[in-house]
């Protein structure tokens, strides 16, 4: 095969050559080029219709990618130091979701934090496997769930040796990193394998003042959201694997849930972005981090509010922290990161990424100028002068230890009844209840329901969290098992 | 040979002025500086492109902008500048004694320097004594301000661009921060006339709301600005633009201008009802 070097972009210049080639469509997108969608191609405009196309001769097809889509893919896998990389583009939920079904089949033991995204627990409904939670230690200050202690870790490989595969968060949304290296290490020596949740850490592969990325110290497998820190459209992902992980196995997999007809615009934003990460991602970083810091620096002279950085290290549970991340605990000024939140988008038209019960996370990217930067310091002392509280009840979180009755699979589809939310407590749960953002579920199918979890979506519910999951879309009923 | 400068005023309206010959032509960190010798108007400066003052109808925004808030106030000592690179709004400053500290803050160094050397008509005072120029980010300046002003004057250019930072509720807060008691800000507010502008010149005098007890806005006839028909915004902590106001006070001063007199001045708070009822829409 021809190699590439990381300045070109097979799918991109495949699509350029096709739009020469001036091919008369007689096949799929029926709005062929956008000349049948005038209303659509007005919005979107042309070049962009122009390109969504499907996949043929000359632009390769992602369910069994030959030509340009495999050259693309080899050129991920060499920028992100994977064995294979593969285009993903049903969100990293897709590429987590292959992940644990390559990992773990009906039964199968699988060790993760509690604080996963759904789409981790999403695939042990669809596969079976029983998840072995560890405790993501919690800060009681802060109130986020943090990393995985090493000594947590080993204890779950001790005591569940037929375990297939470890689950990490590289890094959570908050920016905390378990200290993965260990991890690998632990988990290789007991047979098993690494799975990391990149879906915020695209970037942590193009720096080295970052936290090390998952690839970089032998995990087997890597969901990476290139759509956040990578720059690629939303829904666009890769899936990292490693030496010893079979990509033939992990392409059946892959292709049991993803579409046939992939958008070349995802694709092409892949492609496009790797690219830019591989040439320039170092200098990009730099950029975000040195506004992140003025960010942290400013925000934190403001008073009241702490937007914690490298301080938090403690070797273990925050064994690194990744300084792009700017997220600020509020509670100080008597609000709730998602009170803040609220006001910076209605009243200053300024739209962060969440809020949750203590924090609110900005999230900034390659994208920001400086004076956006002002603005959300400036904003953030403006609310701090108009909307601070004193003397105000805050609910105290706490890692609540979740009871697993049976596994996610046989909770979901098992018998089950309609309760009011309030009759719920001692019976298991057979759905999801979450908060969203981040999509970390307070309660999982096969949990037992307790006083204190009803009370902690009670508080979140007050607050203005936006609580998914359950069928009863209000939350007032919840699924339990018969 | 004929050499024009053109302005879009809308996607379909131009506005053009015959140019002589380009003066200067740089690129700062923050926006392109162009000046161009012009037989109508003078010297003109634009900035991205976009005209921000003619020597000949200067004198109308910048007396504006300065003497209505001077006029009100009973005795202003320091002001805040924040934009206004031109020297303008300083120029007409530095006609009161009674001032004891100008403070400018301008973003952009270069339009300073530009101006002292092609536009000594309006940056001919930046060197008094009582003026201090301050070259950053005027929403990030004034974050650390609290209680230092009589009046505030926000010589700002569009909504967009580096000046976009000044049409925000957050900068308008801190403003109110850093005036005193019975402070004054007064804000260069967009045209009612056409719809882009019109909707910027809305959704400041919205944000200028929930940050000042008095917000009122008026008017001037700037002819080389889209439309011709230009807002300023007068917010107060204290007093009204009109009613209470010392006239005699002012006319003793015995200052000579061009354009403002204390009759225009009430006379500028008079709105068309289109304004009118723009204003409304935005004030509940």
């Amino acid at each position: 095969m021809e190699y590439f070097s990381q300045d070109r972009a097979p799918i991109l210049e495949a699509l350029e050559k096709m739009k020469r080639a001036r091919l008369v469509p007689f096949d799929v997108p029926g709005h062929k080029r956008g000349r049948g969608n005038p209303e659509l191609t007005e919005f979107l405009g042309d070049k962009c219709l122009s390109v969504d196309v499907n996949s043929m001769k000359m632009l390769d097809n992602l369910c069994h990618p030959v030509s340009v889509i495999r050259d693309a893919e080899v050129l991920a896998a060499e920028a992100f130091c994977a064995a294979h990389a593969f285009f993903m583009v049903g969100g990293t939920t897709s590429a987590v979701q292959a992940m644990v079904l390559t990992a773990c089949k009906r039964g199968d033991k699988i060790i993760m934090p509690r604080n996963v995204h759904r789409s981790a627990i999403n695939a042990l409904i669809l596969c079976g496997a029983l998840p072995v939670y560890v405790n993501p230690q919690m800060d009681s200050r802060l109130g986020i769930s943090l990393g995985m202690s090493v000594a947590d870790v080993e204890q779950a490989i001790k005591d569940n040796p037929d375990a297939k595969a470890i689950f990490v968060n590289n890094p959570t949304y908050y920016g905390i990193c378990s200290d993965i290296r260990s991890i690998v290490r632990l988990a290789h020596d007991n047979g098993m394998l690494v799975l990391a949740d990149e879906a915020h850490g695209a970037h942590l592969y193009f720096s080295d003042k970052l936290p090390v990325a998952a690839m970089h110290v032998g995990a087997d497998m890597a969901a990476i959201s290139m759509h956040k820190s990578g720059g690629s459209l939303t829904q666009s992902s890769l899936l990292l694997i490693g030496e010893n992980v079979p990509e033939g196995y992990v392409h059946q997999i892959i292709n049991l849930t993803q579409t046939t007809s992939a958008s070349y615009l995802l694709l092409a934003s892949l492609d496009v972005s790797r690219r830019n990460m591989a040439l320039r991602g170092n200098k990009i970083i730099d950029k975000i981090i040195t506004q992140v810091e003025y960010a942290r620096d400013e925000i934190n002279t403001i008073g009241d509010y702490y937007a914690y950085s490298k301080e938090l290290i403690n070797g273990d549970s925050i064994y690194d922290f990744d300084i792009t991340k700017l997220s600020v605990y509020t509670r100080s000024i008597g609000l709730a990161g998602i009170e803040v939140y609220d006001l910076l988008r209605d009243e200053y038209d300024i739209q962060t990424e969440f809020g949750d019960i203590a924090n609110l996370l900005a999230y900034v990217s390659i994208g920001d100028r400086p004076k956006d930067i002002e603005r959300l310091v400036s904003a953030l002392a403006e609310i701090r002068r108009n909307y601070r509280q004193t003397g105000r009840k805050m609910l105290e979180a706490e890692y609540i230890n979740p009871q697993v009755v049976c596994g996610p699979q046989e909770a979901f589809y098992g018998e089950k009844e309609s309760l009011p939310i309030d009759e719920t407590v001692g019976r298991v749960c057979s759905e999801f209840v979450m908060c969203y953002p981040p999509g970390i579920p307070i309660l999982a199918p096969g949990e037992r329901i307790t006083e204190e979890i009803l009370q902690y979506i009670y508080y979140a519910k007050k607050k203005g969290c936006s609580m998914t999951g359950p069928e009863d879309m209000s939350i007032k009923f919840l699924n339990v098992m018969k | 040979m004929e050499l024009w400068y053109t302005e879009k005023h809308t996607e379909n309206v131009n506005f053009s002025i015959k140019v002589d010959k380009q003066i200067y032509s740089g690129s700062s960190e923050f926006q392109r500086i162009d000046i161009f010798e012009t037989r109508e108007f003078g010297r003109i400066m634009t900035l991205d492109g976009y005209l921000m003052l003619t020597e000949k109808d200067e004198f109308i925004y910048h007396e504006m902008i300065t003497h209505v808030a001077m006029c009100v106030h009973p005795n202003p000592k320091r002001v805040l500048v924040i934009g206004g690179g031109d020297g303008g709004t300083v120029r007409e400053l530095t006609k009161y004694d009674c001032l004891e500290r100008i403070d400018l803050v301008e973003i952009d160094e270069e339009v300073v320097e530009v101006s002292k050397k092609y536009l000594p008509q309006t940056a001919c005072k930046l060197d008094d004594p009582r003026v201090h120029c301050y070259f950053e980010d005027g929403l990030k300046y004034i974050r650390r301000v609290d209680d230092e002003y009589d009046i505030i004057i926000v010589d700002s250019t569009d909504p967009f661009g580096p000046g976009e930072g000044l049409f925000t509720r957050e900068f308008y807060g801190n403003c109110n921060k850093a005036l005193h008691e019975d402070g004054i800000m007064v804000n260069q507010h967009e045209s009612p006339f056409y719809d882009g502008d019109a909707e910027a010149m809305q959704r400041a005098h919205k944000r200028i709301c929930k940050s000042f007890p008095i917000s009122k806005v008026y008017q001037v006839h700037i002819p080389t600005y889209p439309s011709g028909h230009w807002l300023f915004g007068f917010a107060s902590k204290k007093y009204h633009p009109v009613k209470g106001v010392d006239w005699d006070r002012w006319n003793a001063l015995g200052l000579k201008l061009r354009y403002y007199n204390p009759a225009l001045h009430a006379g500028s708070f008079a709105l068309p009802n289109y304004v009118e009822e723009m204003l409304r829409d935005v004030e509940s």
